[in-house]
């Protein structure tokens, strides 16, 4: 129970401090980057969005800063992100949550079959050590990992878009069309996730499968597994349930800390591909100036890690007996 | 941050030989370097781009900056890799861009590495409160999805140029290293010879500089190769989408301008090409080096020979 509590509030603090950045930095920068960015909107908005920006970034705003800050969390706790400027005249989030599911879809879903794909793998390549999995991934996944995410994406949208014709230039899915609820429909979006669903799968396989094979290398000489052979349990049964549940413990608090490196690569896909999620808007809110679009989906990027972290935090209750026990 | 640097994380400190690199470190280091054939590819690499980047007009003749070719050309004897859409030699731009990116990467490595140093090992030599907050920020930082934050922190200084691109990549570099760093320090602090130097009556930051640091100097080295790796990738992902300065010749704003003349389709893809594969190369040299320094100090991790029977 002490286990969670101290998760939850990891999770808290970590949303504060989050929540705090957003406040504190456009009024560290010299010259509040707002106020240029406001003047430069002045009379082409109208004067109660503007009044709503000039509190969220404390212009003209003879309030003290304790106050604006209340102010600020306040509103955003209560969902009240503002309007943005690039979607002019919807609210942030009705622009967050356009956005939202094309990312959940693509992202989420791309990443946690890297995750159970790239563990399988390192598990495979440990138990036959010096085998073809375990000689020729590592050094390969090495390679690839140094590879920007969006240079592969360059390289795919090359290779299957502009040569081979094979798939869409990018989008969401074909403009033309209009979304609805048909075979065709999911079809098309299919075919527009694929390519950039391939970038982050390979480029981010790669983390899962060193680490898994690292930690499985280690635990298969541990003492216990050596018990389970002179019993003479099933390699299988060695492999999933004591060598593999052991050294994928490290690899789950590993997974909290590279889901950013992830969701960062697939900020950078998805602006390649013009993919419609909360990436390409993230981007194009910093083209257009549009701060209050921009830090409302930075602390949404923050809250759907945080969440994702939050998760893998039970899944290591349920596989190791230590974290529901101890502290 | 980087996947190279995960997998030696995943065995902590305290299996690896601390004292390896201790005495002889030059020796033991080109040894260690050249009995090792990824080390040895990646420090090849990463030799030649240090002299691209030392001596660009040895290798490249051409003006980088002169828009004075035909646009848009094929690769020729004359132009290697072509000209850009505004008629600038492709190779020489290449060339020329070495120098910028490495020196982005190098320095931003080196601070986050030395702050990394500074947060994690004064968290876990002094303890108590100063290790529970430095450790509650260390986690923040690590949790917080950093290329979000770099967009948005370089979004509010734009055109800050590369003293604020550096500064920023530190801020959300170090916090991996500095956690591990903690972990190995934690694990090392009550050996005999710290006890005996702070027996002796040394004072505590010369117990921490001359003691403790020489110690944990394998897996600060791996600490810089991984968060140099991760600077390499982050700066050019910032330049790529803008956030860089776009005047200067580096390998990130030539993706950038390649993009914005939509290169790909336009029929000169050696432009968004070329860049990329050199980003990819001196990434692949860390992470190589990174990878090589995994097996030298943990002997579990090398490779073996597949037994016959």
């Amino acid at each position: 129970m002490r286990y969670v509590l101290r998760r939850l509030g990891f999770f808290v603090a970590t949303l504060w401090a989050c929540l705090t950045i957003n406040f504190v930095l456009p009024r560290l920068m010299p010259g509040n980057p707002a106020i240029a960015m406001m003047s430069r909107f002045k009379g082409r908005i109208n004067g109660q969005a503007l009044k709503a920006l000039e509190v969220a970034f404390g212009v003209n705003n003879s309030e003290s800063a304790i106050r604006q800050y209340f102010g600020y969390l306040g509103n955003t706790l209560t969902g009240h992100f503002g309007t943005s400027l690039t979607f002019f005249p919807d609210s942030v989030s009705k622009v967050v949550f356009s956005a939202l599911p094309w990312t959940i879809g693509l992202v989420g879903i791309t990443t946690v079959l890297a995750f159970i794909a790239g563990t399988l793998v390192g598990m495979a390549a440990a138990w036959r050590r010096g085998g073809v999995l375990d000689s020729v991934l590592p050094p390969l996944f090495v390679i690839i990992s140094a590879f920007p995410y969006f240079f592969l994406a360059l390289m795919g949208l090359l290779l299957f878009s502009v040569t081979l014709h094979w798939l869409p230039l990018g989008f969401g899915y074909t403009n033309t069309d209009t979304p609805a609820l048909s075979w065709h429909f999911i079809g098309d979006v299919l075919s527009h996730a694929l390519l950039p669903g391939m970038v982050i799968l390979i480029t981010s396989i790669g983390g899962w499968v060193l680490t898994m094979r690292n930690n499985m290398i280690s635990t298969l000489s541990e003492d216990y597994v050596r018990m389970a052979r002179a019993k003479g349990l099933s390699p299988a049964r060695i492999m999933f349930a004591y060598a593999g549940r052991n050294a994928v413990l490290p690899n789950l608090t590993g997974f909290a800390m590279s889901l950013g490196f992830v969701v960062s690569g697939a900020i950078l896909v998805e602006y390649v591909f013009s993919y419609p999620g909360v990436g390409y808007m993230l981007l194009a809110a910093v083209e257009n100036e549009d701060y209050a679009l921009m830090q409302t989906l930075f602390l949404f990027i923050t809250v759907a890690v945080l969440i994702a972290i939050l998760v893998m935090d039970f899944v290591t209750m349920a596989l190791d007996p230590r974290a529901r026990t101890q502290s | 941050m980087s996947t190279a640097a995960l997998s030696g994380s995943a065995l902590p400190g305290a299996k690896t030989p601390l004292g390896r690199f201790r005495t002889g470190t030059v020796g033991g280091l080109a040894r260690a370097i050249s009995s090792n054939r990824k080390a040895t590819a990646g420090l090849v690499i990463l030799v030649v781009f240090c002299f691209l980047a030392a001596f660009p007009g040895v290798v490249a003749h051409d003006n980088p900056h002169a828009e004075i070719f035909a646009p848009a050309l094929g690769p020729s004897a004359a132009h290697l890799l072509g000209t850009d859409a505004y008629g600038q030699d492709l190779f020489a731009q290449l060339i020329y861009s070495t120098r910028e990116s490495l020196l982005i990467a190098l320095v931003a490595g080196l601070l986050a590495t030395v702050l990394s140093v500074i947060v994690g090992v004064t968290a876990a030599y002094i303890g108590g409160l100063v290790d529970n907050v430095l450790s509650l920020v260390t986690d923040i930082f690590l949790v917080i999805p950093a290329f979000p934050l770099i967009v948005v922190i370089a979004a509010y200084s734009k055109n800050g140029g590369d003293p604020i691109l550096i500064a920023v990549l530190v801020v959300t570099g170090w916090s991996y290293g500095a956690r591990q760093l903690r972990v190995q320090a934690l694990s090392i602090r009550d050996r005999d010879f710290l006890v005996a130097a702070r027996l002796r009556g040394e004072r505590r930051w010369r117990v921490i500089v001359s003691e403790m640091l020489p110690t944990m100097t394998s897996l600060i080295v791996a600490i810089f190769l991984g968060t140099t790796l991760y600077a390499i990738v982050a700066a050019a992902g910032l330049q790529f989408v803008g956030l860089g300065n776009p005047d200067t010749l580096s390998w990130g704003t030539m993706l950038y301008w390649a993009q914005n003349n939509e290169a790909l389709q336009a029929g000169s893809p050696l432009w968004a090409i070329m860049p990329g594969v050199c980003i990819a190369m001196l990434g692949a040299a860390f992470a190589l080096l990174n990878y090589a320094f995994d097996e030298v100090s943990n002997p579990a991790l090398r490779p073996v020979r597949r037994r016959r029977k």
